[in-house]
């Protein structure tokens, strides 16, 4: 809690932040409902969707939403698009969860390494960091992946040093001022060993702002991938995601705008309630901003 | 501070050297560029030759030295494909970018932070919350959806702009409007949080107590403190004005860096790729090394602090 939040202005502005709390649950119950949604139709893609992925219907190409059977279309091939909304979905929710964990787990070891150690420890991993920082991401991975094909795990894994220099950043800094506040000393000179003092006692006090990042990092990595894919450079066919649905069906924006609409809708949907949640989150989270 | 400068620049030549090996190693390591482009039917003589003439057939850490002092004499290499040298390939198209990228930065500044300190000053108006809106749509929407809707919108159905090309001002409106969208979101939120933190401050209800109009306490306190992280920002922005526009350049077919990295990186033309990599990064160092020199200008206390690291 810092001063700010007890200062005079307080009592003034506090009519509007319960008015925004008893306001705000509705927007944020819509989007954890999507989001809801959007994990079932994941987990549950297989049984939920009404024709397998590549099943094509010839006498049936670029039929518009609202045909009986095909209730978002069919697109150039025939193929229904509500069954490879549903299996983009799982697919681009797996890389965007997979990667999110990974980058969260990698930059924020890395971050506490460079804290505990520091010396040439710190330096290697601000240095890499930096290395990060300065070859944007697209860019890096259209190199990698134009060159080492496209495999799912690569994908992921590629995806997964999505922003680790953020996490890297944070824990280091907040690390590094949680051991010069009482606590962490106090554990360490109770014999705590360093695994003991950063997983139990700095992580828990660390761990609302990473989860923060996390929801900001989370979106960002759907819409790299959707934009690799869209390049033709992510998921390949006949697999899909929903930027290779929206990359395909840019070809055929004039004559069947569907293609590519519904796999748009989805994902700004998604990013939109996971950011709304992560701000909502956040706000609840960390008392220092209000 | 000259120190702290000092630092930076070893930090950046480093980070440099970092980018050129990466580039190197994931280029060379991930196959034989000789068969990828002269195809797999090609006589074994001519691969024997191509390799020969590039160099191919050294150990990797032979063509890496010799890669390294062909860089540092600012020769880097010339593009397998078309045959000249990549780096003026790569310089040919850089006006291109700038072209699109520059006004559509500008749009970013110019809309982004006053929007951002207004609803920051306004807070729970209706032009906050219409900021808020705008913003998260701004920066949730990728910019391949939105460009295609633009196309949809305004080259398909309205017919008033071109959905593609290069041919005159016209065909840059819409590029321009697609890259400055998400930013203008992303400045302006990031400006509104920036200033509120700032508000907040204890030195802010110092000033107001002292007696200071609600003018001079938002010019001379609140706005240059805020100036800080919008700086970071600005820095980011600036360093991807080369890289920034692939995703839009290839929607728009728009001839810049962004189209030559897809296509080059499709083509697997070496030095093409790894001087492409090193300009955008070079762009980026730059702009992190001006960020950290403003934020000395900026910020007296960070000065001493970093110089005392």
């Amino acid at each position: 809690m810092t001063v700010a939040a007890l200062s005079a202005e307080a009592p003034a502005k506090q009519g509007f932040l319960s008015r925004l709390r008893q306001k705000m649950p509705v927007l944020i119950w819509l989007c954890a409902l999507w989001l809801l949604a959007m994990v079932l139709v994941a987990i549950f893609a297989d049984q939920l969707r009404p024709y397998p992925i590549t099943k094509m219907d010839l006498g049936a190409r670029m039929a518009e939403p609202g045909t009986p059977g095909h209730w978002l279309g069919t697109d150039d091939l025939g193929r229904d698009v509500l069954s490879r909304l549903m299996q983009s979905i799982r697919v681009s929710l797996v890389i965007a969860f997979g990667a999110t964990i990974l980058s969260a787990v990698v930059g924020t070891g890395l971050g506490f390494l460079a804290a505990q150690f520091r010396g040439w420890v710190e330096n290697a991993v601000m240095a890499l960091a930096d290395f990060q920082a300065a070859l944007p991401f697209l860019i890096m991975s259209l190199a990698v992946l134009a060159f080492f094909g496209t495999s799912m795990v690569l994908l992921v894994c590629l995806m997964g040093f999505y922003g680790w220099e953020r996490y890297a950043r944070i824990a280091r800094g907040l690390a590094i001022s949680a051991s010069a506040q009482g606590y962490a000393g106090a554990v360490v000179q109770l014999g705590a060993k360093p695994s003991r003092v950063y997983l139990r006692h700095i992580l828990p006090n660390v761990a609302s702002t990473l989860i923060v990042s996390m929801t900001l990092t989370f979106p960002e990595i759907i819409l790299m991938e959707s934009g690799l894919s869209f390049l033709g450079l992510g998921v390949q066919p006949p697999q899909t995601s929903l930027g290779n649905m929206v990359g395909f069906g840019r070809e055929y924006l004039t004559r069947a705008p569907w293609i590519m609409l519904a796999p748009s809708v989805v994902i700004v949907l998604t990013t939109l309630s996971i950011s709304l949640l992560g701000d909502w989150l956040r706000d609840r989270l960390d008392p220092t901003i209000r | 501070m000259l120190n702290h400068i000092l630092i930076r620049l070893v930090r950046a030549f480093l980070t440099l050297m970092l980018v050129m090996t990466f580039a190197f190693l994931v280029l060379r390591l991930s196959g034989d560029p000789a068969i990828i482009l002269l195809g797999p039917d090609a006589p074994q003589d001519a691969i024997n030759a191509f390799r020969e003439r590039w160099g191919l057939n050294d150990p990797l850490w032979k063509q890496y030295l010799a890669y390294i002092a062909q860089v540092l004499t600012l020769d880097f290499g010339v593009s397998m494909r078309d045959q000249v040298p990549a780096l003026e390939l790569v310089m040919s198209r850089i006006p291109a970018t700038l072209a699109i990228t520059v006004p559509a930065l500008i749009l970013k500044v110019a809309i982004g932070i006053p929007a951002g300190v207004y609803a920051a000053l306004h807070r729970q108006s209706i032009a906050d919350r219409g900021v808020i809106t705008l913003s998260i749509f701004g920066f949730t929407v990728p910019s391949f959806v939105l460009g295609l809707i633009l196309v949809l919108i305004f080259a398909v159905t309205l017919g008033w702009l071109p959905s593609g090309g290069q041919d005159s001002w016209r065909h840059a409106i819409l590029p321009i409007a697609t890259l400055s969208v998400g930013g203008i979101g992303i400045m302006a939120r990031f400006s509104r949080s920036a200033m509120i933190e700032v508000l907040g401050q204890p030195y802010i209800r110092t000033a107001m107590a002292k007696g200071l109009s609600w003018r001079d306490v938002v010019w001379k306190h609140a706005l240059p403190n805020a100036a800080v992280p919008i700086v970071t920002l600005l820095g980011f922005m600036v360093g991807s004005l080369i890289a920034g526009a692939a995703v839009v350049e290839s929607i728009f077919s728009w001839p810049g860096v962004g189209r030559l990295i897809v296509t080059s990186v499709a083509n697997r033309d070496l030095a093409v790729v790894q001087s492409l990599l090193l300009v955008i990064a070079c762009s980026m160092i730059v702009a992190n090394f001006l960020v950290d020199l403003a934020y000395g200008l900026l910020d007296p206390r960070l000065r001493s602090k970093r110089a005392a690291h």
